[in-house]
């Protein structure tokens, strides 16, 4: 088996529009949540979201480009150029050949759905544009992606909800880890802050109306966001031989599904992966000094996800620090588990675990170190990112500091 | 049909029960109506009476709405109807 790092990364989210930005405002503890603002927004009972703030994607892109690139393909096109930039790799030859790009998104083209559907029931317009097929398919962005970068070999998107992120960037490292392909371009974008995408979400009463709380006693539901976050996976000998910047190794994962319920998340699928993935990483659970959590501030989830950790790490979990970043950024849903990604190298390389912001009142069911309001310095040599998903589908990341 | 009938007919559809086995006393966990059923339940009513029930699954003890048996949900509807006008 090949050992995989990670040489290259980029995003863009509520919080910045580069790693440089999104880690700056975590650890500074800042807040990307506030006013929505697009059409018929005075129609929903939700007003907050972390959208994307400051970014206009028409001197970025070109018209004939603006009318294929929906904006979570717009998202994912920026975040790949600064992360495919930062690895200095050009895809020729047999790189290009075996090299390949694996997305994550829930939703795809949300918005394109929605201005189209609006214009044809809500308007009564009898014809769509001619491109909106390619541009809403899920599998938009991570096409546009292998275009251009010329990255020929396996390339394919993954949409498992909440979890799809991780679950793209588990299988790309998969394709590394096997030989299969030497580098590997993965993660995840989502931008559903439209009337209808929020509208879809509103039904589920599970919303909250003011903040993102994980954690905290007072929490009340979950705050949605939008963005990419996109990484170069790359064998390590490769990474090596070129003399690359390694920001840190990917040394395993582990999926599982609860097969329990569509919505309601499983103590037992969470741990199940959580365990799982420190067994493939061949990692002491005592090795672990952070977590970044799926911590969704969800009355659900938080409890559920705690006592999943407390199970797997035992008087461990105590010593480790776990935090939330959705409480700055919201929950990007199929993107969420790649901007999350970030905390994770921010902890290993620079030793500073971003908090869990807007933390008010202890929970007796989250007694965790939640790493609360303010971010804190720590040596972290193994860090894991969690992400369980609605339909009861997990996935765990486990890096290593190198 | 009143008010009453019809958020029996309501939650006996969720529930999966004959109208006649939801009595007033009836609490949705006695009904076997789970945290999802309740969502659906409360959607369906909203969409009967063409009302807003504040409800937030989150926090359904803090909501201002209470849903701890069939009678209670019956006034809070009336007084949600009242309110309309």
């Amino acid at each position: 088996m090949k050992r995989v790092v990670i040489t290259g990364a980029g995003t863009i989210n509520a919080l910045g529009h580069s790693v440089d930005a999104t880690l700056e405002s975590m650890r500074e503890g800042r807040c990307g949540i506030g006013e929505l603002a697009f059409r018929d927004v005075e129609r929903l009972s939700i007003k907050i979201g972390g959208q994307v703030r400051d970014f206009e994607a028409e001197p970025r892109f070109n018209r004939q480009q603006m009318a294929l690139y929906d904006r979570f393909t717009q998202f994912t096109l920026i975040a790949a150029e600064e992360a495919i930039r930062q690895s200095g790799l050009e895809f020729t030859g047999e790189l290009a050949a075996r090299s390949g790009v694996v997305l994550g998104t829930a939703g795809g083209g949300v918005s394109t759905w929605d201005d189209n559907y609006r214009s044809v029931y809500e308007d009564g317009k009898n014809r769509v544009h001619p491109f909106v097929v390619p541009k809403l398919m899920n599998n938009a962005a991570a096409s546009h992606v292998s275009m251009e970068y010329n990255l020929k070999g396996p390339s394919f998107t993954v949409s498992t909800a909440c979890a799809s992120s991780n679950h793209a960037m588990a299988q790309a490292f998969q394709m590394v880890r096997s030989g299969m392909s030497p580098v590997m371009v993965a993660g995840g974008s989502e931008s559903m802050l439209c009337f209808g995408g929020v509208k879809a979400w509103e039904g589920l009463r599970v919303m909250s109306k003011d903040a993102c709380r994980p954690f905290s006693a007072n929490r009340n539901g979950m705050v949605q966001g939008e963005g990419a976050g996109i990484f170069v996976f790359e064998e390590y000998e490769h990474a090596k031989a070129r003399g690359a910047e390694i920001l840190c190794e990917i040394a395993g994962y582990a999926m599982s599904s609860d097969a329990s319920d569509i919505v309601m998340p499983s103590k037992q699928g969470a741990a199940r992966a959580i365990s799982g993935a420190l067994r493939d990483a061949q990692i002491n659970p005592q090795e672990v000094g952070y977590i970044n959590a799926h911590g969704t501030g969800t009355a659900a989830n938080d409890k559920t996800e705690c006592s999943a950790v407390a199970d797997v790490f035992g008087t461990h979990a105590d010593k480790l620090l776990i935090s939330s970043t959705k409480s700055m950024h919201g929950h990007l849903i199929g993107g969420t588990g790649a901007v999350e990604l970030l905390a994770c190298i921010m902890a290993l390389k620079d030793g500073i675990i971003a908090p869990t912001i807007g933390y008010e009142e202890p929970d007796p069911e989250c007694a965790l170190d939640v790493v609360p309001n303010e971010a804190r310095e720590a040596k972290v040599d193994v860090a894991l990112s969690n992400a369980f998903a609605f339909g009861g589908l997990n996935a765990v990341l486990a890096l290593r500091r190198i | 049909m009143s008010t009453q009938d019809k958020v029996i007919a309501i939650i006996a559809e969720q529930a999966v029960l004959d109208p006649s086995d939801v009595t007033l006393d009836s609490t949705l966990e006695d009904l076997g109506i789970d945290s999802l059923g309740l969502v659906e339940s409360i959607f369906a009513i909203e969409e009967e009476f063409d009302i807003s029930i504040p409800f937030n699954a989150n926090e359904p003890e803090q909501s201002d709405f209470d849903i701890s048996n069939v009678a209670a949900i019956i006034a809070g509807i009336d007084k949600l109807i009242a309110a309309k006008g």
